[in-house]
This record gives C-alpha cells, structure tokens and sequence, in this order.
C-alpha cells in the first residue's frame, strides 16, 4: 500500500474535467449522457479513496458510492428512454434541436 | 516505485485515455467501447482500493447494464449522425477552457489540503468489507434509509422509462 491519496483525488479530477468537456461540447444527446457517466465515476473514485484511507471501519463511502450507482442507473434508464422517445417523434438526437420547451 | 504504483498509473492511463477518446470520437458506437474501457479500469482501481464489493458491481452494473444500454440506444438512434455531420458544438473551445480551469483549480485545491499525501492504514484485523457493507445497508442506525429511497428512485425510473420510451396508442 504505497499510493498516496491525491494520486487517486487528482485521476477522479481529471475524469470529471473530461466528462464535463464532453458535456459540454458534444451535440449528440447520448455523447453528453457517455459525458455524465465518466463524471459519476470520477465522484466514485473519490468515494471508495476517502472510505479506504480514512477509516476503513466506517462504510459511510461504500454506502454512498453503491446509491451513486443506483441513481446513475435510474439517470440512464430515464434519460435514454427520453433520448429514444424523442427520436421516434422528431428523428434527432442533437441536443439543439429538441428545443420545444426553450424560449 | 513500487509493483502497486505502477499498476496505478497504468490503470489511470487506461482511464484517461479510455476518456478522452469516449469525448474525443467520432463514432458513437465507438465511444460507448471506449466508455466500457474506461469504466473497466475504474473497476481495476476498486481492486485497488480493495472494494471487493464496488469492482463486482462496477463490472455487473455499469459494463454489464449501463454500457450495454448505451450501445442499445446508440444503435436505436444510429441513422440520425452516422459517420458525418459536425459531432462537437462549434464553440467546443470553451468547454475545453472550462474543463482545464477546473482541473487546475481541483488540483490546486488537492495539493493544499493537509493530510493529501497520506497513505493508507492497514485494514482493521478481521474486517470483512463485504459483510460489514451490507450490514450498514440494512441496519436502522446505519443506511437503511438511504437504501430504501435508492430502491424507491430505481423502482420510479423504470416504470418511467417504461412509460417514455412505450409506444403510446395515440401515436
């Protein structure tokens, strides 16, 4: 056991920085959900990094970081099943073209 | 460097580069295999970690539903942007900026908390994780309350998703 704990932080800081990119910058609705899982992994890296080098006894972090799977479950299932909705209606899945709610 | 390290900066290669290339590719089918490369490395980091229990599920969870799901859609949705048309926001600099800034300051950030560069402890003698989580799962003074609201949230989303996605009669 010879890492130190930043190692771990500063890997989970770059995975979120590059889900955000992605995120951000891609038009294709299912890329930005590709960008939103990286982001929960990098929170769940840190989660299980802080359970282990903290106090293992303690579950708190493996706690937290199965409910973070759950919900990053339900968020796929939903936000997929609006992705396809969409594209039977409207035929695209770029994220500037469904716009019927923006004004 | 020790054995451990360097099968941590591997498995970080693996995931960042797994990463850039899921944001970074064309292909959306080929996105989502990058994704379940990436996601596969973050289940080697919980064998690190020894988080028996959050690799198994990494792997039965998120490469084995999450990541199929993808692909499914991606194959569903896959006429609209094939192989040409712009796949990134013409202003997709900015987000590389805003990614950047927050890197920088998360680093920063790291590297001035006290304690950062701690090692770990050795695990308590006879501690059984797996047992010990799903104890704090169920018991009343622990997670339960947490895991019952997780069960309801994924009980709604499927019926939701369900819901969305059916075909309704009116269409």
């Amino acid at each position: 056991m010879s890492i130190p704990l930043s190692w771990y932080l500063i890997l989970a800081a770059a995975l979120f920085a590059i889900g955000l990119f992605g995120v951000l910058s891609r038009r294709n609705a299912i890329a930005i959900l590709l960008g939103v899982e990286l982001m929960l992994n990098a929170v769940n890296i840190n989660l299980a990094a802080f359970w282990r080098y903290l106090d293992p006894a303690q579950m708190a972090g493996q706690a937290f970081a199965v409910i973070v799977f759950a919900v990053a479950a339900a968020e796929v299932a939903v936000g997929l099943a609006l992705i396809i909705s969409v594209y039977r209606r409207r035929k695209t899945v770029v994220a500037d073209e469904i716009d019927l709610m923006k004004w | 460097m020790t054995a451990e390290q360097i099968l941590f900066l591997l498995t970080g290669a693996l995931i960042l580069g797994s990463a850039l290339m899921v944001v970074a590719t064309r292909k959306l089918l080929h996105a989502a295999l990058w994704l379940v490369a990436a996601l596969f490395g973050v289940a080697i980091l919980y064998a690190i970690l020894q988080a028996s229990f959050l690799a198994v599920v990494q792997v039965v969870v998120y490469i084995g539903a999450i990541a199929i799901l993808f692909i499914f859609a991606v194959m569903l949705t896959r006429r609209e942007m094939r192989d040409q048309g712009q796949q990134t926001r013409t202003n997709w600099w900015i987000a590389a900026l805003l990614g950047l800034l927050i890197l920088a300051g998360l680093v920063f950030l790291i590297l001035a908390v006290p304690g950062a560069d701690r090692l770990p402890a050795a695990l308590p003698e006879g501690l059984d994780t797996v047992r010990a989580l799903g104890n704090a799962l169920v018991s009343p003074e622990a997670y339960v309350l947490p895991f019952e609201v997780a069960s309801v949230l994924l009980l709604a989303a499927l019926v939701g998703a369900v819901y969305i996605a059916s075909v309704g009669k009116k269409d």
